[in-house]
């Protein structure tokens, strides 16, 4: 530490080189920092649901339908505390442009997820209004919707009375506390009975159920146990946890992680060959300074170390940068992004692997540069030689 | 006091840069040409272009000695040419796929509101009142060219992982092969009328395996909805459809237990026939549909993710970009001043200071270009024709391939020459500014 200045004098000894060196690794850590949130995103979104909760659909493709009259059948099951269900509705808010997932759902299906915060008189006030709707914070402040407001919806899938046009009275918002998790504010839910009776197609359907497994060791046990009550059925089901479930359904989207995996790999190529190539340069300029140093009796490991450190803090400070850079960006990805990819900020993972990259980095381009240095003949050197 | 004014200067020139730069990628490639065609001419006929030429002539000879620092900006424009093309290419695959399913002589009728045939109910009863619209062509028989069809997302078990994933299986009757003259047998044979027979796409056959995990031949079966289905042919077809797994069109109905159809694709009569038939339809009460043409109907399907893609890519590229122009900056700076005495001595002897800047930056986009081709060429190489799946707007997988397209490399070559241009030209003015006394007696 004691040697600090020195390091920041050396690095700043060609202005204009280390900023741009600087600049160039801030981009590289700009693109990382944002891939590698989408990366995460895409793969953690199941680990962060939660794992004492199943999902049942149908075996057959997720777009058939399961009868209401197995929600009785499956809360019977051993080891089921709670279980509801839902149905997917895929109405559309003024154009197909502002998408968000809404569906219809069964009495307790807030219940079973704890981590949406709702004020319990507005749950009540859902509940007991027939055409109640429960929104999002997220989605009801991009809207500009405040409670008492009316939701117009145009069905893309269920007519009522011949009609496209449903009507829904906002009473409830919720909150998703955990900031990962926000994305999960862009849902409207609304009482599954009124969509029972109002729609013209469907009668005492649902796409899918929730469950509460009492013990989350018993899961594999209790899905089972919920599949054998509709086998050889012409309704027969699939139960799997909540994060099985995500976790498949991302995977459709496309192979996200080859493709993102494939970018980072090109940029840290680029990268490292940009780095090193000014550390060398950096270094050969300072040959006859660093034949002073060890003339004045530095080591030879320290002046090893001296380079070193001063390459891995250019690194280190051009991803600090460019990490915070892209986590003041994200918000405006993610929103510009129409509900794609939701991510309120840069997760930890990501900063995480980011600093482990910085550091690897910073060794790997001052390591040549650094033994060359460490090397260095003093005479030779200060001949010019 | 000047070297903050020289900052400022500096961070002027660079905004007139980027502006000029969007300008530049935007330019038509004529324009690009006649540009080309007035530098070689200037290089060749005045006086300052042969000093110029000389000059580059000079610079690029000795590039051999600093091949170690150069190839920086040739692997990183590499690198950023790389990227995009990709990424582009990607997105111009699965539009033209999806366009390449719709043509404009045939018409694809939904539930009223519906985006996409998931969403979409077509009651039987709507059927012979749908065929008896003005605009229909009539077929080979005499009767209109009608065809009805189911859709139902199936779950097929993935040949990467063994994972089930949504696969479209589409009931349709003869018609369904009148109206796509595309798609064509290419092993077996049709599936029977009445019989639990299906055909499969050749995006679909690569993609998905059978249950024990064998790969889909004819004689396959394939278990759906409790019962069992055979495999009995393989088609192709060019588009989206190749995604896809075609039954009869009853055999499918009875099976899941659907009452009503989901699309209805009509053939059109004549160049009118579109306009009638969505006014005849409109007329009629008892018709709650819409009607768009094929073309239009995947053109929009395919529009917002390959607008994404598209998006993502021109940001992940731009952002590169700028790492790629601070590394050419370094480079070329590097080089100017290794070089200080030599241009010292040319500027000494008489060559002025605009052939130095040009001859300066032609060495950096004789780099550059260098490098858009390595790059291009590696997108062209690892990626045209790669295979991907992604989830389609009917809830099941669509299939469709990288198209690294000339107008893509040439996007990228462009890029690449732009990167050159800025990283370039800063160090140029500082070569065509040095005091040519102190740069002489330096090092």
């Amino acid at each position: 530490m004691k040697y600090l200045h020195l390091i920041w004098a050396a690095l700043f000894r060609s202005k204009t080189r280390t900023f741009l060196t600087l600049l160039s690794v801030v981009t590289a850590f700009l693109l990382f920092g944002m891939l590698d949130s989408v990366r995460v995103a895409f793969n953690t979104s199941a680990n962060v649901a939660g794992t004492n909760r199943l999902i049942t659909t149908s075996k057959l493709s997720i777009t058939s339908s399961l009868p209401y009259r197995l929600q009785s059948q499956i809360e019977s099951v051993p080891g089921v505390k709670k279980a509801s269900y839902a149905t997917w509705f895929g109405g559309i808010y003024q154009d197909p442009k502002n998408f968000f997932p809404n569906f219809a759902v069964g009495p307790g299906y807030m219940e079973l997820y704890p981590e949406y915060v709702v004020p319990p008189e507005q749950l009540k006030a859902f509940y007991a209004t027939q055409d109640g709707a429960i929104v999002g914070e997220a989605l009801a402040s991009k809207h500009g919707w405040k409670i008492g407001d009316t939701i117009p919806l145009q069905a893309t899938i269920f007519p009522t009375k011949g009609s496209n046009n449903w009507n829904f009275k906002l009473v409830a918002i919720y909150r998703v506390n955990d900031n990962k998790r926000k994305g999960e504010e862009n849902s409207l839910m609304f009482n599954w009975k009124y969509f029972d009776e109002a729609n013209d197609y469907i009668k005492g359907q649902v796409h899918w159920y929730v469950i509460d497994v009492a013990n989350a060791d018993q899961s594999n046990q209790v899905a089972q146990a919920i599949d054998k009550l509709s086998d050889n059925s012409d309704h027969e089901t699939k139960t799997q946890t909540e994060a099985a479930f995500n976790q498949a359904f991302f995977k459709q989207i496309g192979d996200i992680g080859m493709i993102v995996t494939s970018i980072m790999g090109a940029v840290f190529f680029t990268l490292l060959l940009l780095t090193g190539n000014t550390m060398a340069q950096a270094v050969r300029e300072r040959i006859p300074e660093l034949a002073v140093l060890k003339t004045i009796g530095f080591t030879n490991r320290s002046v090893l170390w001296l380079v070193l450190a001063e390459a891995t803090l250019l690194v280190v400070l051009g991803g600090l940068i460019g990490l915070g850079l892209a986590a003041l960006i994200m918000p405006g990805v993610s929103s510009a992004s129409r509900g794609l990819i939701q991510l309120p900020s840069v997760p930890a993972a990501t900063w995480g692997l980011g600093l482990a990259l910085m550091l690897i980095i910073g060794v790997v381009v001052g390591l040549l540069p650094a033994l060359r240095a460490m090397r260095l003949n003093i005479v030779d050197a200060l001949a010019g030689r | 006091m000047s070297r903050a004014r020289k900052w400022l200067s500096n961070a002027g020139v660079l905004l007139a840069l980027i502006a000029g730069l969007v300008v530049w990628v935007m330019l038509p490639w004529y324009t690009v040409l006649a540009l080309v065609v007035f530098l070689a001419l200037w290089l060749a006929l005045t006086r300052s272009g042969r000093l110029t030429l000389e000059a580059a002539r000079i610079g690029i000879s000795s590039l051999p000695q600093r091949w170690g620092a150069s190839s920086v900006i040739v692997v990183g424009i590499a690198g950023v040419v790389g990227v995009l093309v990709a990424m582009l290419a990607m997105g111009a695959g699965f539009e033209s796929t999806l366009k390449q399913t719709g043509n404009d002589s045939t018409a694809i009728i939904l539930r009223g509101g519906s985006q996409a045939e998931t969403n979409s109910v077509i009651t039987r009863d709507q059927v012979p009142l749908v065929s008896a619209l003005a605009g229909i062509a009539r077929g080979a028989d005499g009767r209109p060219a009608v065809s009805p069809e189911l859709s139902q997302v199936v779950n097929m078990v993935t040949r990467a992982d063994h994972t089930d994933a949504n696969a479209q299986l589409r009931g349709v009757g003869e018609a369904a092969f009148a109206l796509r003259p595309q798609v064509k047998i290419t092993e077996g044979r049709r599936f029977e009328s009445g019989k639990r027979e299906l055909i499969i796409g050749q995006g679909a056959r690569k993609q998905y395996v059978d249950q024990q995990f064998n790969d889909l031949k004819p004689g396959t079966q394939i278990e759906l909805a409790n019962q069992v289905w055979t495999v009995v042919g393989f088609f192709a077809s060019g588009d989206s459809h190749d995604s896809e797994l075609w039954a009869d069109a009853e055999t499918l109905a009875s099976t899941y237990r659907r009452t009503a159809y989901q699309s209805i694709t009509v053939k059109l009569d004549g160049k009118d026939g579109f306009n009638k038939l969505k006014a005849s339809m409109a007329a009629d009460p008892r018709l709650k549909l819409d009607v768009d043409t094929t073309r239009h109907y995947y053109a929009k399907q395919s529009e917002n993710l390959s607008r994404f893609l598209r998006v993502l890519g021109i940001v992940i590229g731009a952002i590169m970009a700028v790492g790629a122009v601070f590394g050419a900056l370094n480079t070329m700076y590097a080089a100017v001043a290794g070089r200080a005495r030599e241009i010292a001595t040319m500027r000494a002897i008489g060559f002025r200071g605009l052939p130095v800047v040009v001859a300066v930056m032609l060495e950096t986009m004789l780099l550059a270009l260098i490098g858009g081709l390595i790059g291009g060429l590696i997108a062209w190489l690892v990626f045209n024709g790669y295979s991907v799946s992604t989830l389609g707007n009917n809830f099941s997988q669509v299939m469709f391939q990288f198209k690294v397209s000339p107008d893509l490399l040439w996007n990228g070559i462009k890029w690449a020459l732009g990167i050159g241009l800025v990283g370039g030209l800063f160090p140029a003015l500082r070569a065509a500014r040095l005091p040519v006394t102190e740069a002489l007696r330096a090092a």
